[in-house]
């Protein structure tokens, strides 16, 4: 009975501006680090998000639909990625949100989905 | 025979960390493992002031907390609990741990995950391994229970939800969990040491838990000095116990009537130390022990050894209580003047052990009225019952 977890990547501030060099070998070390959760059977999902500016927040809890530009939550600390994986218990989540977090060069958070 | 309650109150708290470290491997809850945990207490408690001792204490504990166990779950109807069920319907597995095969040692590994907070790993393990009241720890944080209560529940609903093991770690993992799980042996140790619930001034069981926890750790990782470290450091202190007190006050070290102090514990201190030098990997722990080695060796305290191995730790693990205990042993080397000044450098005034230093500083320096402010400050926060005893017999002597 394998428990998924999210491994979300978050940036403070911007993301981080890096020199086309640093950008590729950073890529390549995604790249790699996927391809060995792949290896592993442990991939369920992932993926990049784009910039917290393109995000439009939509509320619905009221009599009307409101939408607002940008992010719901206005704080520093924003969401840039995240896997989803699958690992038998915590301590193999944190194993791989330590490669996650080297590879990627970010915090990662890892946190268990509800399971059924 | 009818078994004394006295007898049974020891039984049920030397088994209790067992009975829920089985019950937890068993049905991978907590919960259950420590509600069925307490149900058999009672059971213990009635049946065994009735009919006496049953041959095998523990065991009779762990069945007839197993049993518990299973009578929850089928009461639950719940697909997990029948999932549960079917689980527990096969025997238990031994898991094969090599030298130490011991479920409390799982659980004091799960209990002092790092992905828990540092005062729930604490509070867990004086709950769930050593088995103290909700009320006990409560008031050991000084927190209300009900603050305490929540969380813990809100540690063990991590414990479940994000799957946090019942194992001991991965061997790429151990040596940082292991430091976390010295951390809390050693505050579970001085929990005991330095009691600070109700008027006891000391909890020996409390003392003898940390101990043969310590114990499994170093069975665990021989070839980690800090484990024999914190063993050593352990027992040499403990060693002291008995000549501790007086009464209800505490006597210091220099005063302490040393033939009092436990011979056995204190060979088997200086022993580790040995074999810890041998070694030349210095930790906190081995450093923390040697200097109680020095304390225990000859008819008194060489400070400038003492001394010298403070500044190791300054060294190796610096930190404001480390430098006021420095500056004790300064103080016998160069003398209280020179120990005051360090001491007023430090940034410790909610701490009660700063005051009390400081007033025997300026006691031995001729400052009375200075020391007894001091005194008065230290009383007004110390939590142990025999160290204040002691430092109102000392604000007594020099208000004269």
């Amino acid at each position: 009975m394998a428990q998924q977890y999210m491994l979300s990547v978050w940036h403070v501030g911007g993301y981080p501006e890096l020199p086309p060099d640093e950008m590729q070998a950073q890529f390549e070390a995604v790249g790699a680090f996927n391809q060995e959760v792949m290896d592993a059977g442990a991939w369920v999902f992932a993926g990049g998000l784009m910039p917290r500016d393109t995000a439009t927040t939509v509320d619905n809890t009221g009599a009307e639909t409101i939408l607002a530009d940008g992010p719901f939550a206005e704080t520093k600390e924003h969401i840039g990625g995240f896997w989803v994986i699958t690992a038998e218990n915590l301590d193999e989540a944190l194993r791989w949100a330590a490669k996650g977090s080297k590879a990627c060069a970010g915090k990662v958070e890892v946190r268990p989905f509800q399971s059924e | 025979m009818t078994a004394s309650d006295e007898d049974i109150e020891r039984i049920v708290r030397a088994e209790y960390g067992r009975v829920v470290a089985t019950l937890v491997r068993r049905f991978s809850d907590v919960d259950i493992a420590e509600e069925a945990a307490g149900e058999a207490l009672v059971v213990a408690v009635q049946t065994w002031r009735r009919d006496g001792l049953p041959p095998n204490p523990g065991g009779w504990l762990v069945t007839t907390a197993g049993n518990r166990a299973i009578d929850r779950i089928r009461r639950e109807s719940t697909r997990d609990a029948r999932q549960k069920e079917a689980a527990m319907l096969t025997p238990p597995d031994s898991d094969p741990l090599g030298a130490v095969d011991d479920d409390r040692l799982r659980l004091i590994f799960m209990c002092c995950h790092p992905a828990l907070a540092v005062e729930a790993r604490v509070a867990l393990t004086l709950r769930l391994v050593v088995g103290l009241s909700m009320a006990e720890i409560a008031a050991a944080f000084v927190v209300e229970e009900t603050t305490m209560a929540q969380r813990l529940t809100r540690a063990k609903r991590k414990i479940k939800a994000a799957r946090i093991p019942f194992g001991v770690p991965f061997a790429s993992d151990l040596p940082s969990r292991l430091s976390s799980a010295m951390a809390v042996v050693y505050l579970v140790f001085n929990q005991g040491y330095f009691a600070t619930t109700g008027d006891v001034p000391l909890r020996g069981e409390l003392c003898a838990e940390a101990i043969r926890l310590a114990r499994l750790l170093r069975q665990l990782l021989p070839d980690e000095p800090e484990t024999s470290g914190l063993l050593a450091l352990l027992l040499l202190t403990d060693a002291r116990r008995p000549a501790r007190f007086e009464g209800t006050t505490l006597v210091p070290l220099a005063e302490q009537d040393r033939t009092r102090w436990i011979r056995p514990s204190i060979d088997e201190g200086h022993d580790l130390v040995r074999q810890c030098l041998k070694l030349q990997r210095p930790g906190y722990y081995q450093i923390l022990a040697a200097i109680n080695a020095v304390h225990t060796d000859g008819p008194a305290s060489d400070w400038r050894q003492v001394l010298a191995l403070y500044d190791q730790l300054m060294v190796v693990a610096p930190s404001p209580v480390v430098a006021l205990n420095r500056a004790v042993a300064l103080a016998e080397v160069e003398g209280p003047a020179a120990a005051l000044t360090a001491v007023d450098a430090l940034d410790l005034v909610p701490y009660h052990a700063w005051h009390a230093t400081r007033a025997d500083l300026l006691r031995r320096l001729g400052h009375d009225r200075d020391a007894a402010a001091a005194y008065e400050s230290a009383i007004a926060l110390a939590d142990n019952p025999a160290e204040r005893d002691f430092l109102t017999t000392r604000l007594a002597s020099v208000r004269g």
